[in-house]
């Protein structure tokens, strides 16, 4: 936001990301309305289902949202900016999938290779009371 | 276009060999704040990674403490998400406004923007006490650590939004929409847009994915 | 233990701090203070008595000059090097007298301040200063620009480096600093066991310099991105500027997790939030994979603007443009995505089994490759080449040596097993000093005499270059070396003092290793010193190396504007085509317009600082005076609408003329 050295009298003129229309601004209100009110819908009426079919939906509905937003509201597109935006948020992506998927599988394997701690409780309780029958 | 092409190169000056000076100097760059600022939410954005990623790790928690079914409210998040969106759908009519050059229907709907902020932040401050009132504030589980963790810095995040517009539509009022004006209104919009984009995966993830 | 803190106590003037934390009973530190305070003095003396305040505030301080921001963090770079290396003495003189019976001089409280401190303030605020230095000076000469795409933000983030340093200085006299080593893992750092405002020292000195590193990252992509001289396409640009593209990008996408992280546990501490405590429900190993989902990133991100030095001092002298550009370009975009995909082979030892452990050591043997590449392209450079052995040459060669070294000892560590062995011990200690000294620090000594004649006009002193390489050079085999065999042995790190005399051997060849490396340093600024002495002997022209890149086709020193006209580039080497073509400025200028200097940035950052302090020590109304200050004067910049101006062509035709005859 501070000033740029080169151009002062070209600020409006180059906005890569433009700011679209109104049609464009109704079709992604419909469209994220629906798909919000979907999920909200399958969660608040207790829809009887397969409980990992239903947090696939979720979370289906919830990534074709994110993608409703950033075409439709951030106008995202693959020719804006040389097409240095697309490939920023691609890498974004790729890390936050990294960081995500990658936290939860290491976690996953040491919670499962390592004694988690209340289990050991529970052990430790259960060799308490084999040893009060013993004695 | 491939990005590692520049916008400058046209197919006349790709003939000229060497290194040539260029005499009428202007607009040879455009504004590089729309991409920097671009730059800065993909960041942002691992910012909320990292804090998804904890609550998805540390989501279960419980420690004897209440869990999901006890505490959310699926009617409650769907206003906060209504009001969201209808936030976002305000800021895409002030912005239609300001390309037409009207600073009262960019005002007018930018206020309306900052309303519906304003009521969003306040549901979930009212969400935020009545937990921490019952006793399931973020001192009591790992899980209610990452949720408020989460949820937040998403709340702290539009509290900032709600900040820089009230400055932004004190500025296009004093000093109309010139150009520093409607760069910084594309700015605040991408950020505001933003938000709502983060909220999605809020929604779904930390709310509904619980509740099933 | 003997040094216990002070009693926990609270006022709501001054939060938890008391007279107890000033630590005017240790000897060292009041030592090092009365030094401090007689160096600090004797430079405001003089600076008063030569009239230096304005200009340093007009010309430095609130410059948003790219050169100028670059010398300022090339200065606090070595400032916080003899901070860091200090500490390192310590250690190596700890431990050169610590064994068997002997406890050695510093007790165990102090010892693990001094490892901690050394850790973060070699990392944050030496190598990370150093590259961001380098970058900042180099990279918009190199693409031809005119500054950086953000001016006012490149300031602003450099103030914040400083305040997160000077946070991390003031802890040496007021309180104590963390003792928990460099990344401060829970539970050890959590709220139970490290009580006192160390650790909080540690959390908001890395937030507040972790702003400006976040927004520089930005700001310098956005530089690269939209800045270039027309005509210049990505792959026309030299490999630094290529370097310090994607250094930037690992810096704006691995920070972020960082902050994330340190944010978390500072709520912990805080607030008794549970995210890596041992009860309820948290998890310390979710830190320990955060930290190194930033923390591996960040070696990537000291070393890869590294790699940029040395590609372009091999190619100038050599004579040569570098080999196999294009592979050069693309390893180093692959060991961006690799880095991000190595993090678990840290903590190969918590336990997440085989399989995991597999992938990770794989991906890490993987990522040798394309860092292979690059070795060989340098070599390939220099092959055929009429190579000059100049200094920055002779830094080049010691790196290839000593970084090939400590890039095969990481491989060892690479395979699960081997690590098993040599985890925590001073083999790995040995490995990393190998990388990052001969990588990093090699480079930027390197870079310091490339470039110092394009800042400066003048060559740094040949002789003393020589002496502070050798020095260097042989201090590091003697110091780290030995770490190898004695990791080998299975000794840990951090270790305040040792049960087995027969270890003692090899711990004061390190230490003497240290006394040398001391040598290296000495004789740098003695350099510094003969050489701005003789400055009107050294004086050099614009080109002093027969370079290949467009920063040597400004003037030396350059001016505010660095090229008196817009031109447009056509294919790589730039400034080679220039010299082939006999190219001349037209004379013909336009008025050139620039950014202005502003005082926000480090009034901003001033208040940061204050901000930071008053959160360790739970001064409440300070830290939200401040905080309401930062706020404040922040929307206060927004509300100034001008920020530039027009450099006239007089002016311009002025300054070309004087660097003509210079």
């Amino acid at each position: 936001m501070s000033a740029d050295t080169h151009s002062a009298q070209s600020h409006d003129a180059g906005h890569g990301t433009g700011h679209g229309t109104m049609g464009q601004l109704m079709i992604g209100f419909a469209l994220a309305a629906i798909l919000t009110i979907i999920p909200f819908g399958l969660v608040m009426g207790e829809v009887e289902m397969n409980r990992t079919a239903l947090v696939g939906i979720i979370m289906g509905l919830g990534a074709i949202q994110i993608v409703v937003h950033l075409v439709f509201f951030l106008h995202l597109n693959t020719r804006s900016e040389e097409g240095n935006t697309f490939m920023a948020t691609m890498l974004a992506l790729i890390i936050l999938v990294i960081v995500l998927a990658g936290s939860l599988w290491v976690m996953h394997n040491m919670n499962t290779n390592m004694m988690p701690q209340h289990e050991m409780d529970q052990q430790i309780e259960q060799m308490k009371s084999l040893q009060s029958q013993q004695g | 276009m491939s990005p590692l092409d520049s916008p400058t190169m046209t197919p006349e000056t790709a003939m000229t060999p060497g290194v040539t000076v260029i005499t009428d100097d202007h607009g040879h760059h455009d504004s590089p704040t729309p991409i920097g600022f671009w730059i800065y939410l993909m960041s942002d954005c691992i910012i909320f990674g990292a804090l998804f990623a904890t609550y998805a790790v540390l989501g279960g928690g419980f420690a004897g403490g209440p869990g999901p079914k006890d505490l959310f409210e699926p009617g409650f998040v769907a206003i906060e998400t209504a009001l969201l969106l209808f936030s976002s759908i305000t800021f895409g009519l002030a912005m239609l406004q300001a390309d037409k050059g009207k600073l009262g229907g960019t005002t007018r709907w930018l206020i309306a923007t900052g309303l519906f902020g304003a009521g969003f932040i306040g549901m979930e401050l009212y969400e935020f006490r009545h937990l921490i009132h019952i006793g399931a504030g973020p001192d009591r589980s790992a899980f209610l650590s990452s949720f408020f963790a989460l949820v937040g810095t998403h709340g702290l995040h539009v509290t900032g939004g709600l900040i820089w517009l009230i400055t932004l539509v004190v500025q296009i009022n004093m000093h109309g929409l010139n150009g520093p004006n409607m760069r910084r209104l594309g700015t605040l919009s991408m950020f505001w847009h933003f938000l709502d984009l983060i909220w999605i995966g809020v929604f779904s993830f930390v709310y509904l994915v619980r509740l099933v | 233990m003997a040094n216990a803190q002070p009693a926990e106590t609270f006022s709501p003037i001054f939060g938890r701090l008391t007279l107890d934390w000033i630590p005017y009973h240790e000897p060292i530190l009041i030592a090092t203070f009365a030094g401090v305070a007689l160096g600090g003095l004797v430079v405001l003396a003089l600076m008063t008595y030569f009239k230096l305040w304005g200009p340093l505030w007009r010309d430095w301080v609130t410059s948003v000059d790219h050169k100028k921001i670059g010398i300022m963090y090339m200065v606090l770079g070595f400032i916080m090097l003899i901070r860091g290396f200090a500490d390192a003495l310590m250690m190596r003189a700890q431990q050169a007298m610590a064994a068997g019976e002997a406890a050695g001089y510093l007790p165990p409280h102090h010892f693990d301040q001094v490892f901690t401190a050394h850790g973060v303030i070699m990392i944050f605020f030496v190598a990370m200063v150093f590259v961001t230095g380098i970058m900042n000076y180099v990279m918009p000469m190199q693409i031809g620009a005119r500054d950086v795409a953000f001016p006012f933000l490149n300031n602003f983030s450099f103030w914040m480096t400083v305040a997160g340093a000077l946070l991390v200085n003031i802890s040496l006299f007021v309180g104590e600093f963390a003792r928990v080593g460099w990344l401060a893992f829970p539970p050890l750092s959590g709220a139970s066991y490290s009580t006192g405002p160390g650790m909080d020292y540690y959390l908001w000195a890395l937030q507040i310099a972790g702003v400006g590193t976040t927004l520089s990252g930005i700001n310098l992509i956005a530089t690269v991105l939209k800045m270039r001289a027309p005509g210049m396409k990505l792959m026309d640009m030299p490999i630094f500027a290529w370097t310090t593209l994607i250094t930037n990008v690992l810096i704006v996408v691995a920070f972020p997790v960082l902050t994330a992280t340190l944010a978390l546990l500072t709520l912990d501490r805080y607030f008794d939030f549970h995210f890596f405590t041992n009860d309820f429900g948290g998890n310390a190993m979710m830190y320990i994979n955060l930290i190194w989902i930033w923390g591996h990133p960040e070696v990537y991100i000291l070393i890869i603007p590294c790699f940029g030095v040395f590609s372009e001092i091999v190619s100038t002298f050599s004579g040569k443009p570098i080999f196999g550009y294009k592979t050069m370009v693309w390893a180093t975009a692959c060991i961006m995505v690799l880095s991000f995909v190595v993090w678990l082979h840290h903590f190969f030892t918590m336990g997440s089994g085989a399989s995991v452990n597999t992938f990770f050591g794989i991906t890490t043997m993987i990522i040798a490759v394309p860092t292979g590449v690059k070795i060989f392209n340098w070599l390939f450079t220099m092959y055929k080449g009429r190579v000059r052995l100049e200094v920055p040459m002779y830094w080049t060669i010691g790196f290839l040596v000593t970084f090939t070294i400590g890039g095969m000892t990481g491989v060892l560590l690479a395979v699960p097993p081997v690590d098993f062995q040599l985890h925590n011990t001073l083999f790995l200690i040995a490995h990393f000093h190998n990388v990052i000294i001969g990588g990093v620090v090699f480079a930027v000594y390197a870079a310091v005499s490339y470039w110092w004649p394009k800042a400066f006009g003048f060559q740094l002193s040949d002789k003393w270059g020589k002496r502070s390489f050798w020095l260097w050079f042989t201090g590091f085999y003697f110091a780290f070396m030995p770490l190898y065999a004695l990791g080998l042995m299975g000794v840990t790190r951090r270790m305040n003092s040792y049960p087995d005399p027969a270890w003692q051997p090899y711990f004061i060849v390190a230490a003497f290793g240290a006394v040398l490396i001391l040598g290296g340093i000495v004789s740098t600024f003695v350099n510094f010193y003969v050489s701005i002495r003789d400055r009107e002997q050294n004086r050099v022209g614009d080109d002093p190396w027969d370079a290949r890149t467009l920063e040597w086709a400004t003037q030396s020193p350059p001016a505010p504007y660095n090229f008196p006209e817009s031109f447009r580039v056509n294919g790589r080497e730039a400034f080679w085509q220039m010299k082939q073509q006999g190219f001349k400025w037209s004379g013909h200028y336009t008025p050139i317009h620039m950014p202005k200097s502003t005082a926000m940035g480090v009034l901003i950052a001033a208040a940061a600082l204050v901000f930071g302090f008053a959160m360790v020590w739970y001064i409440w109304w300070l830290a939200i005076l401040s905080f309401a200050g930062m706020l404040i004067l922040g929307i206060a910049h927004t509300f100034n609408y001008n920020r530039d101006y027009y450099i006239q062509t007089d002016v311009i035709a002025a300054t070309e003329k004087k660097g003509a005859t210079a």
